[in-house]
């Protein structure tokens, strides 16, 4: 395998949670936002949190710092707004994030078989390896399911 | 990437509701879904206690026109904690009565947005959908979603052991569509 097959090249954003920088694709990131009042009503996902309402618009609260570093975050600083795409449609899921976020342009290593699902991608920055996050893997939501071989091809 | 703000809706179209508390929270139902608002009071000499280990929200039936009527208590649906229960919502075209803490008002909403895709569980049957009042967030009850087909069939079993005292019709506040 030579090198410029291994490496892709993407804008992604870096979201830290409490010690811990993560990543994500660019074209995921909508905004980033101030916390704002987040509603709550009985439900079955355990996931999340609550809502939020982002121009005229009901955003689901997904805390992921449990799932990845085990704890949950001690303040929320920002609500980093990202896009899923589920059964062919768009979805919106509002991630709190301890610190402040940060666009670069890296050179992407994919993730490999024995990697977790939610790591979509490996990138190097300041020395530090961060995990790109796929938040179809990390947050809830309806399962999609791969098409029938017969209408892949 | 923006953030684009929801699509403009068509001309807005207004669903009368009432807002209801239960377990110190509130939820909203459609009027039309609510054929009348009883006090629990009212109905203590008609339900008949009933007692199915897999269905705890149900605890009490009303026989009404020839059919029984099953009393969900609405905090233990939806698993919040149990509370000073003191109206009974009576739904329209249902076999399903709401035990609900109080009503907080009557309104209306012109939005009904759908459940975020994130939820993936129960409440989705549990909900319409989410609409916003005075920059709340409030849930829209799907009174279908209360009780299932098999729900009704195995309190009827239940039921059928003894048979129900009619209630008494008037005693409460009958709503019109």
């Amino acid at each position: 395998m030579n090198l410029p097959e291994q490496l892709d090249s993407r804008s992604c954003v870096l979201l830290r949670l409490g010690e811990r920088r993560f990543a994500l694709a660019a074209e995921q990131v909508a905004e980033l936002v101030a916390p704002s009042r987040i509603f709550r009503f009985a439900h079955r996902t355990p996931e999340i949190d609550g809502v939020i309402l982002r121009r005229g618009r009901v955003v689901a609260v997904c805390d992921l710092a449990e799932t990845l570093t085990g704890k949950r975050l001690a303040t929320r600083r920002f609500y980093l707004i990202a896009t899923r795409d589920r059964q062919s449609a768009m979805d919106w899921v509002a991630l709190p994030v301890s610190g402040e976020c940060e666009l670069i342009r890296a050179d992407l290593t994919p993730a490999g078989p024995s990697d977790s699902p939610h790591v979509a991608a490996w990138l190097s920055h300041d020395g530090e390896v961060i995990e790109l996050l796929n938040l179809n893997a990390l947050t809830p939501g309806p399962k999609t399911t791969p098409a029938p071989p017969e209408a892949r091809a | 990437m923006r953030f684009k703000r929801a699509p403009a809706a068509e001309p807005l179209r207004t669903e009368q509701i009432i807002l209801f508390r239960s377990s110190n929270q509130i939820f909203a139902i459609s009027s039309g879904s609510v054929q009348e608002v009883r006090s629990v009071d009212s109905l203590a000499g008609a339900a008949k206690e009933i007692s199915e280990p897999s269905l705890g929200k149900v605890r009490h039936a009303i026989r009404r026109s020839d059919r029984n009527l099953y009393v969900v208590n609405v905090a233990l649906h939806f698993g919040l904690p149990p509370s000073a229960a003191m109206l009974i919502f009576l739904l329209r075209k249902s076999r399903v009565a709401l035990l609900i803490d109080g009503i907080e008002k009557m309104t209306s909403m012109t939005i009904l947005q759908a459940l975020p895709k994130a939820f993936c569980h129960e409440e989705h049957r549990w909900y319409r959908g989410l609409t916003v009042l005075d920059q709340s967030v409030i849930p829209v009850v799907n009174p279908e979603g209360f009780l299932t087909a098999e729900d009704l069939s195995l309190l009827d079993a239940i039921s059928a052991t003894e048979p129900l005292p009619p209630s008494a019709p008037g005693a409460g506040l009958e709503l019109n569509p």
